[in-house]
């Protein structure tokens, strides 16, 4: 027993201090709990997601936890299947991002003039619109489908990373252990995917978590628009939008919004975590705090 | 960005060995003697200006391009069944609109029709789409007006506030209290303070800009709270604020969050510096070192981030009106959106892009004034 307890103490303080702050606990937990809850679903959901069954717009209560909608389906259930939509789509949204504006800014930053101009000019174009506005117009353009919301919430996101990814490589791209590699014969490709890349991962990973919680948002946003997914989908920002016609039955929307919430502050709690622990000074700050 | 801009402005500028007339006029009342190249903040100001109108030029491109990536086609939109059956007809509507030649000379129409005004009609309201958007812009710089006044108030003395008690508790409430604020999904917060305030409480008034019976100010600014107070109507004006407050105060929680996140940050890093502790070690009395030495170096990066929540203010418009019925940009843009009509859609797209673009210009003339050191790099 007092082994365990001994070996469970050395064990937390190998953990990085930042990462015993009470907001990264918080964060890590509910993020872990919604993914469980995602890939759970059907085994914990009490309900068929689409079935249509009586009373409609029934109040939380034993039967219905968190009450019907207007079609009489279960709120909690379609909750529980919304995160198969929402949580696989926005990190792979996420991904997209980091994908396609990393490999473009990594392609700025190395090879420099007219690919960095026009990369970079591009970015700056998307900048130029507040981002609701930009995937709006570019989801309407492309017709409302849950996967032209990704493409449009891709055409957004991408430049934040070429910018962060032009600028990183731009630093390491004159180091010398870059330069040997392209005397040793290594070709463009390999030097960027050998001796660049992995020296610049730690920055946009910061970046990419604190992404997750705003990208959910702009999803989300997009679906309430009506510009996402299609109606009997139990996607959260459509289960929103369904609750302003009904208005006096405040759970159909007030339960789906929390999900959304819960999702992106856990999410932005460990982006913040991360930050402050891979930033020198806030880092330098948390450890004498803790000495 | 600036890296490789630079060089090529330097040269349109009048540097180097071209006749230096521009650079001349501006340092004339300076009277140096080195004149050959403008000052640095007039260089700063042409190089801002110039970038401005490339990515407004840019801005049209990228409506144009989207309207003609729509699957729909334009002629069943705008004609009728009839029309429609009729090919002399339909090839007459397509030659009126241009609709028959290559892109590019399309794209030039278009652009001469933005310059005489002219955003396509909406197939909704069947208006140009530039009355209708001039109906709706004062309603929206209303509620943007009053969300980034809260924003900054709130936002910069919650940063400062929580700088300057770093690590006690008000520091750690604050810190969650901005995260919560840059996480809470505004459509779903519009909509519970909508049914709280207003449906339970009945603390607020409802949706629209003024109640219901009451008749808007003369117009001069459009802006009913401050055409009611140069009219004088004081019940008016009442009502206005009223109906304002909530959308206003539920727009600002995201902008109040990352105002409070970059101010605390900024401040701090100032807080750090060597003149800041010089100024306390000479017993300086701590509200001048705050105001003096702190923050106006510290606005510099705020400064820059009010500018980015400007952006993401107008983009809460489109979710915040819906729910509060306001009659704006933002409603108007998630009909459009709703309804696909294409036309409002970019017609939006356009005036909001252009406008966020003049903001952002603001932002940086503002910058380079504040910091002397970002027009010189």
């Amino acid at each position: 027993m007092k082994r365990g307890g001994l070996f469970a103490r050395a064990r937390v303080n190998r953990l990085p201090r930042a990462w015993r702050r009470p907001l990264a606990v918080a964060g890590t937990a509910v993020a872990v709990a919604w993914i469980a809850v995602a890939l759970a679903a059907p085994v914990l959901a009490p309900h068929d997601p689409l079935a249509q069954e009586l009373p409609r717009l029934a109040p939380p209560g034993p039967g219905h936890w968190l009450g019907t909608d207007q079609l009489g389906r279960d709120i909690l259930s379609r909750i529980m299947y919304g995160a198969r939509v929402s949580i696989p789509l926005t990190l792979l949204l996420v991904a997209l991002s980091v994908l396609v504006g990393g490999l473009l800014g990594a392609c700025a930053g190395y090879f420099g003039r007219w690919v960095d101009e026009t990369i970079m000019r591009l970015a700056d174009l998307v900048f130029a619109f507040p981002t609701v506005i930009l995937a709006m117009v570019v989801a309407a353009a492309l017709g409302a489908s849950l996967g032209n919301a990704v493409l449009a919430v891709l055409v957004v996101a991408w430049p934040a990373y070429a910018r962060v990814t032009r600028g990183l490589v731009l630093g390491v791209r004159e180091r010398e252990f870059v330069l040997s590699g392209r005397l040793l014969g290594f070709s463009a490709w390999r030097s960027l995917r050998v001796d660049v890349l992995p020296n610049i991962t730690g920055p946009i990973l910061v970046l990419a978590t604190l992404d997750i919680g705003t990208a959910l948002l702009l999803l989300s946003g997009l679906s309430f628009l009506g510009l996402g997914a299609k109606p009997p989908s139990p996607e959260w920002g459509g289960m929103v939008a369904a609750g302003v016609d009904v208005f006096d039955s405040w759970w159909v929307a007030t339960f789906p919004g929390l999900a959304i919430l819960t999702v992106v502050l856990a999410f932005n709690f460990l982006g913040d975590t991360l930050r402050d622990a891979l930033d020198p000074r806030t880092a330098r700050a948390i450890k004498e705090r803790a000495l | 960005m600036s890296r490789t801009s630079v060089p090529s402005n330097a040269g349109a500028d009048g540097g180097g060995t071209a006749p230096p007339s521009r650079g001349r006029t501006a340092s004339a009342g300076r009277g140096a003697g080195r004149g050959r190249r403008p000052r640095p903040l007039v260089r700063f100001l042409i190089r801002r200006i110039v970038t401005a109108l490339l990515l407004a030029v840019g801005i049209t491109l990228v409506t144009f391009v989207l309207t003609n990536l729509v699957p729909g086609d334009p002629v069943a939109a705008n004609l009728g069944q009839r029309a429609l059956g009729d090919p002399a007809i339909v090839a007459q509507w397509r030659a009126d609109h241009g609709l028959d030649r290559p892109l590019p000379q399309q794209y030039l129409m278009h652009l001469e029709g933005l310059l005489h005004g002219d955003l396509g009609t909406s197939q909704q309201s069947h208006r140009p789409v530039l009355d209708d958007l001039a109906g709706a812009v004062p309603a929206t710089l209303e509620l943007a007006g009053a969300a980034i006044l809260v924003s900054l108030v709130l936002g910069v003395g919650f940063g400062v506030v929580a700088a300057l008690r770093r690590d006690r508790l008000s520091d750690h409430v604050l810190r969650v209290l901005s995260l919560v604020g840059i996480s809470v999904p505004t459509f779903w917060l519009a909509l519970v303070a909508f049914y709280v305030f207003f449906f339970r409480l009945q603390i607020t008034p409802g949706s629209g800009r003024i109640d219901p019976g009451m008749t808007p100010p003369p117009q001069v600014t459009g802006l009913y709270t401050v055409d009611a107070l140069l009219s004088g109507q004081w019940d008016v004006f009442s009502s206005a604020v009223g109906h304002l407050a909530a959308p206003a105060l539920v727009l600002a929680l995201y902008t109040i969050g990352l105002l409070t996140r970059f101010t605390r940050s900024a401040v701090l890093e100032v807080l750090g510096q060597d003149y800041v502790r010089a100024a306390r070690a000479k017993g300086l009395p701590g509200r001048v070192v705050l105001f003096r030495y702190v923050l106006r170096p510290a606005l510099v990066p705020i400064v820059t981030v009010a500018g980015l929540a400007f952006g993401s203010l107008l983009s809460g418009t489109v979710l915040v009106e819906a729910v509060f019925a306001w009659p704006g940009v933002g409603q108007y843009a998630y009909r459009s959106a709703t309804t696909l009509d294409l036309p409002a859609v970019m017609g939006v797209g356009l005036v909001v892009g252009v406008v966020y673009l003049v903001i952002n210009l603001v932002v940086d003339v503002l910058y380079g004034v504040i910091d002397p050191r970002v027009r010189v790099s």
